[in-house]
């Protein structure tokens, strides 16, 4: 039986998605969820933090930081410019940060492939790690699993989401998820290049998530061996995220002169949400929440240990 | 002076954007080389065609697995473009999921100088960062609203405004899937026409598929639209685009001014296109179930290729494409929608087989 307590998390801000992290949260129960912060006095997701038990400030991170006991780890769920100006006081503060922002201030994590790599602090520093996007959490995994096997020199992902799913960040700047993406598909999933493809469909009822990944692989690539280790890739990631599936068993082409004598394997993926508090078509938003719940997880038991003592008691701070 | 161009005086132009070179591109599946872009434009040029589209099919970046690769970079034609032509401007397409702000930059410094950026009829606010950026540039901007039959005109006119707003110069409703008839046309450019009022243009961009290119193109221009596109010999997706050089011999007949030299035109597309194409799009039973159903014109190939690879028809493949309401831009879907057909057919042919003799 382990005693030691539990550690301490908080939300940043309390739209849709801090929302659905804190439901996935507090059933885990892995972590103590103690503060939700917005800056929005009025904000609806305030209201629902306070509904779930959880103390809730429309004080932003100031105030969250005054806090007599401060958290371990904090989820940012704001907006990339927030991020950039909270990630540095969280770091100074000893606070771990998983940030479901673009703004990739820390490194890109997907769970089922490379979150062991960034559980150990260095230097006593506290860790903070990005999610990358929703289309990167449903396809990374699976272009990792291809090129676990056999090169890749190519990797390209389309993801297909309801335009009611996409907000308004996502939106107005959309280019931020092509090339965040693309570059993860080369950093994370292991291929030589990369390319990233959105679309937003609106039709209603709303469409459920889906992704393919094309993987470009050698004309003597084996072709058992990457099937098989895509399944045990899509059954890692249903530890995390149980809708998500494969739509049909991978699909080989033979080699192709326009393709620089490559063949290629394709993958088609569909991720159901789980309708915690997002819809459950929302699947690309609810792969993110699932993620980083899961990240956060891990990343905050191992912080707790590794981190100097007292970094999380509100003197050290002020002392700085 | 004939009594064509005597009816004529005092009716408004109409530019003509030639898009032979980028909607052409699907039609020969990416693969125009230098030589052809060079001969294509320089004749078109010559014919007084004032804006000239040249990029993938699918827009800058396109050329991938999900919509073919380019056997020449669509950046390194648009240079050989900008070199061929003496007046015309080399425009270029940008779908934002796919392009982004570097594409066209680098395309603007290889001498693009209008960016028309697209989205679905439903998703103007995704293109807002790039006019803003082709504005910056110094383009020339135009907006297509994509598969703009599956909207209604007042929902049109908000997507267009959004686009307007964010500095594009010239909206288009764009017949994807060539399914709109007249009147949907009518309507819909109407509609964008008094939402736009002089803060934009208003384009109509038509396809084949129900042999309506021309005469949507005309009922645009009534309804106040003045900036039509065409492609030489209708080269284009599905069942190919509104042809340019009947689009103006039309407007010739018409005494309508396009600035555009008939003769020049017939030329470009009898003697510079033809020898260069070896499959011209036609209205053939999946591209006229393509215009049915509203599906985006460049499954085409992409359908018939998925129907040879999993043996189930490429118009059956269409259809159930168009029933899901699937967008531009998810070829990959094609290939998903034949694997289903096929175990569809293969579990039919096995309960047949299991009938008892």
């Amino acid at each position: 039986m382990d005693f030691r307590p539990r550690p301490i998390a908080a939300i940043v801000g309390p739209g849709n998605i801090g929302t659905d992290l804190l439901i996935k949260l507090q059933r885990s129960g892995a972590l103590d969820v103690r503060y939700v912060v917005g800056v929005d006095p009025a904000s609806d997701g305030l209201r629902r933090a306070r509904d779930l038990g959880v103390e809730a400030s429309a004080g932003g991170v100031d105030w969250l930081l005054e806090q007599e006991v401060l958290p371990d780890v904090v989820f940012e769920a704001t907006s990339a410019r927030a991020h950039e100006a909270n990630a540095p006081r969280y770091r100074d503060a000893g606070i771990a940060a998983v940030d479901l922002t673009p703004a990739a201030v820390g490194p890109f994590v997907c769970p089922a492939v490379n979150l062991d790599d960034y559980l150990a602090a260095e230097g006593g520093t506290a860790p903070n790690i990005n999610m990358i996007t929703c289309g990167g959490q449903a396809t990374i995994p699976i272009v990792a699993s291809i090129s676990g096997v056999t090169p890749v020199a190519y990797a390209e992902i389309v993801a297909s989401i309801s335009s009611r799913s996409a907000g308004p960040g996502t939106r107005a700047n959309i280019d931020e998820f092509t090339e965040t993406t693309s570059h993860a598909i080369q950093s994370v999933g292991g291929a030589t290049r990369g390319k990233a493809i959105i679309i937003l469909n609106p039709v209603e009822p709303p469409m459920v998530m889906r992704d393919t990944v094309f993987a470009a692989i050698g004309p003597d690539a084996d072709r058992h061996a990457i099937t098989e280790s895509i399944h045990r890739m899509v059954a890692e990631v249903q530890q995390y995220v149980p809708g998500y599936r494969l739509k049909s068993e991978p699909q080989f082409e033979d080699p192709r002169p326009d393709w620089d004598g490559s063949g290629r394997v394709a993958v088609f993926l569909e991720v159901t949400g789980n309708g915690d508090y997002l819809p459950e078509w929302a699947g690309n938003l609810d792969i993110m929440t699932a993620a980083a719940a899961r990240a956060g997880e891990q990343l905050a038991l191992a912080w707790t240990l590794a981190k100097p003592a007292a970094t999380n008691q509100k003197e050290q701070v002020v002392a700085k | 002076m004939t009594s064509n161009e005597l009816a004529g005086i005092g009716k408004p132009p109409v530019r003509i954007i030639d898009t032979t070179l980028r909607d052409g591109s699907h039609a020969v599946s990416h693969s125009f080389t230098f030589q052809q872009v060079t001969d294509i434009s320089r004749a078109l040029d010559d014919a007084g065609v004032p804006i000239i589209e040249v990029t993938h099919g699918d827009g800058l970046a396109g050329s991938s697995f999900n919509y073919g690769f380019s056997t020449v970079r669509d950046i390194d034609l648009v240079a050989a473009a900008a070199e061929a032509v003496t007046d015309a401007k080399i425009a270029v397409l940008l779908l934002p999921g796919l392009g982004t702000v570097k594409d066209l930059r680098e395309a603007h410094a290889a001498g693009a100088r209008m960016a028309r950026v697209a989205t679905h009829s439903t998703e103007a606010d995704v293109s807002i960062q790039h006019f803003r950026a082709a504005r910056d540039l110094g383009m020339e901007t135009a907006g297509f609203l994509m598969l703009s039959h599956r909207s209604e005109p007042a929902q049109l006119a908000k997507q267009a405004r959004i686009m307007a707003d964010a500095g594009c110069e010239c909206v288009y409703v764009v017949d994807s899937a060539g399914a709109l008839l007249p009147d949907g046309v009518r309507t819909r450019v109407e509609s964008l026409v008094q939402e736009l009022g002089d803060d934009a243009m208003v384009g109509f961009h038509g396809h084949q598929n129900l042999s309506m290119g021309v005469a949507n193109s005309l009922e645009a221009y009534r309804a106040g639209a003045r900036s039509i596109d065409g492609t030489l010999r209708a080269l284009g997706a599905g069942a190919g685009n509104t042809p340019t050089e009947v689009l103006v011999t039309v407007f010739d007949a018409m005494g309508i001014p396009t600035g555009v030299n008939v003769e020049a035109a017939l030329a470009a597309a009898e003697e510079v296109l033809a020898p260069i194409v070896k499959r011209m799009p036609m209205m053939d039973r999946s591209s006229i179930v393509q215009g049915r159903y509203g599906v985006y014109n460049s499954f085409l190939l992409h359908a018939e290729r998925a129907a040879e690879r999993y043996g189930v028809p490429a118009y059956q493949i269409l259809r159930r494409v168009g029933e899901a309401d699937y967008v531009g831009g998810q070829e990959d879907m094609i290939i998903d929608v034949a694997i289903e057909l096929a175990g569809q057919q293969r579990r039919a042919v096995e309960q047949n087989e299991r009938v008892p003799a």
